[in-house]
């Protein structure tokens, strides 16, 4: 999620008052003025969200649904995702490419029945919906959500709290959907989310928002977390924030994210970028993202020249900073592949000073989501 | 009785003698948040009155922090490579950063005392 620099003024999202009664740091974030943190601050917030359950406000990201019998076919053109495999009340992790397989913006995408339901990172989504409109407007119907806010509870009490609410939720496994009420609030639920825990991502109308959340603040395991937290999470989780770790000059295939482009789209290709994307998976990437574990207590924040023992340049950290369950500092980065495997010794360049670190497996903290 | 200083960046010095003790205030420390890293200088370094001397960090940013006196440094709290969070904890007091030998006590004239910097931070909102 790339921070727009604009003069226009800053939009709140429903929750926004909430924020401010609740002690909330508020900040510019993607157009938005946004919680980056509450008074209890970002380690706590972090560690909440790792033992207990996080409410986090991520209202400023695009809903959009696409409806039309010719949905999935459509979307597939324009992203390298397995749509038209996607099974009902299922989520799927997919991104948008160029025709240079460049990463235009990373989203997921959920099969709600008669219609698919995108949501996509708030710098982005302007372009986003522009983009569809003018590739795929013609075969389907594209609509965006400005009327619905987004809430994510995320942590390993979340189930628990969410099925307090509303009981149906409890069938509910990794990566899908459901229509349910929440102390009789409609809410469009996936079991999701962007920090490495068991989680819920939940939509629902932007005038139940704040009750909606009121009620998760009332249980006993959930507090409020800023997008500081959020932030340390997903980078524990090793999880790519787009305009960091991805954008238009990376691929799919360079961002180790093959993973989410299944056999038929490997084989059939039909979206940008496709030849580039097979050919890379043939003869590998150039160059790969990867996980670096500095050795010392510094940490390597993004843009901090990655060299290696004789000083030469091998490219740069995309995110780095602290993590607060690792305990320790953290960062991922792009190398070339021959320097990509787990082990390999790299040095940072943190002020002028070369600080030594390895090449590790992602993610730092090992997912916990709920498959059943 | 040891007099306290403090610069617009929000560090303090606390003068006993020739020698000052560095660090930054708990204001400071309230707008960083939780301190993850710090480094400080070497002992023997010499720092001029505005040079950056030391670098805090917290789990957003790191910061500069500067030098609010020219001198050469004495000492480094140690303490704080294992428990960066004094600097939270104690910001006034255990959190202090760097010793300095002072090469121009003039300078501490053109800093602020306790209460011109209180009324410094209020008008910061």
């Amino acid at each position: 999620m790339a921070e727009t620099v604009s003069t226009a003024p800053l939009k709140h999202t429903p929750l926004h008052d909430l924020h401010r009664e609740l002690g909330a740091k508020l900040v510019p974030f993607a157009g938005y003025e946004m919680p980056v943190q509450y008074p209890s601050g970002i380690l706590a917030e972090h560690q909440h969200c790792r033992a207990q359950a996080a409410l986090f406000d991520v209202s400023h990201m695009g809903q959009v649904t696409i409806t039309g019998p010719d949905r999935a076919a459509a979307l597939e053109s324009l992203v390298p995702g397995d749509i038209a495999g996607l099974a009902a009340n299922r989520t799927r992790y997919t991104m948008f490419t160029d025709d240079q397989a460049g990463i235009l913006d990373d989203l997921m995408v959920t099969n709600a029945g008669e219609r698919l339901f995108l949501v996509v990172n708030a710098a982005c989504k302007a372009e986003d919906i522009a983009h569809l409109q003018h590739r795929i407007g013609n075969r389907v119907t594209i609509r965006e959500h400005t009327d619905r806010a987004l809430l994510a509870l995320q942590g390993p009490k979340a189930a628990e709290v969410i099925s307090r609410l509303g009981p149906e939720t409890l069938a509910m496994k990794f990566m899908s959907f459901a229509r349910a009420s929440l102390g009789g609030i409609e809410c469009w639920l996936t079991r999701s989310g962007y920090t490495g825990e068991d989680g819920f991502e939940i939509s629902c109308p932007d005038d139940q928002a704040e009750k909606l959340a009121r009620l998760l603040l009332a249980e006993p395991e959930v507090k409020p977390v800023g997008l500081g937290a959020r932030d340390s999470l997903r980078l524990e989780a090793g999880l790519c924030l787009y305009g960091h770790d991805i954008d238009r000059t990376t691929t799919p295939i360079e961002a180790d994210l093959g993973w989410a482009i299944g056999k038929r789209r490997r084989e059939q290709g039909g979206y940008p970028g496709a030849d580039i994307v097979r050919s890379e998976l043939a003869s590998g990437p150039k160059r790969k993202r990867v996980g670096l574990q500095p050795e010392g207590r510094a940490p390597a924040r993004e843009q901090t020249p990655i060299v290696d023992a004789q000083g030469t340049a091998l490219g740069s950290v995309t995110s780095g900073g602290y993590g607060p369950t690792a305990g320790k500092p953290i960062a991922m980065g792009y190398v070339p592949a021959a320097s990509a495997k787990p082990g390999a010794a790299v040095n940072l360049v943190v002020r002028g000073k070369p600080l030594p670190a390895s090449v590790v497996t992602l993610p730092f903290i090992a997912h916990r989501y709920y498959r059943g | 009785m040891a007099e306290i200083r403090f610069t617009k960046e929000h560090e303090w010095i606390r003068i006993e003698g020739d020698t000052g003790t560095v660090g930054i205030s708990d204001y400071a420390q309230g707008q960083l948040g939780d301190v993850v890293f710090v480094e400080v200088p070497e002992v023997g370094k010499k720092v001029s009155k505005g040079a950056q001397a030391a670098v805090v960090e917290s789990v957003k940013a790191a910061s500069e922090v500067y030098a609010p006196v020219s001198g050469e440094v004495t000492a480094a709290n140690a303490a704080l490579a294992g428990n960066p969070g004094l600097v939270n904890a104690s910001a006034m007091g255990d959190g202090w950063f760097f010793k300095l030998k002072l090469s121009n006590k003039a300078e501490l004239g053109e800093l602020m005392d306790e209460a011109a910097y209180k009324a410094y931070v209020a008008g910061l909102g």
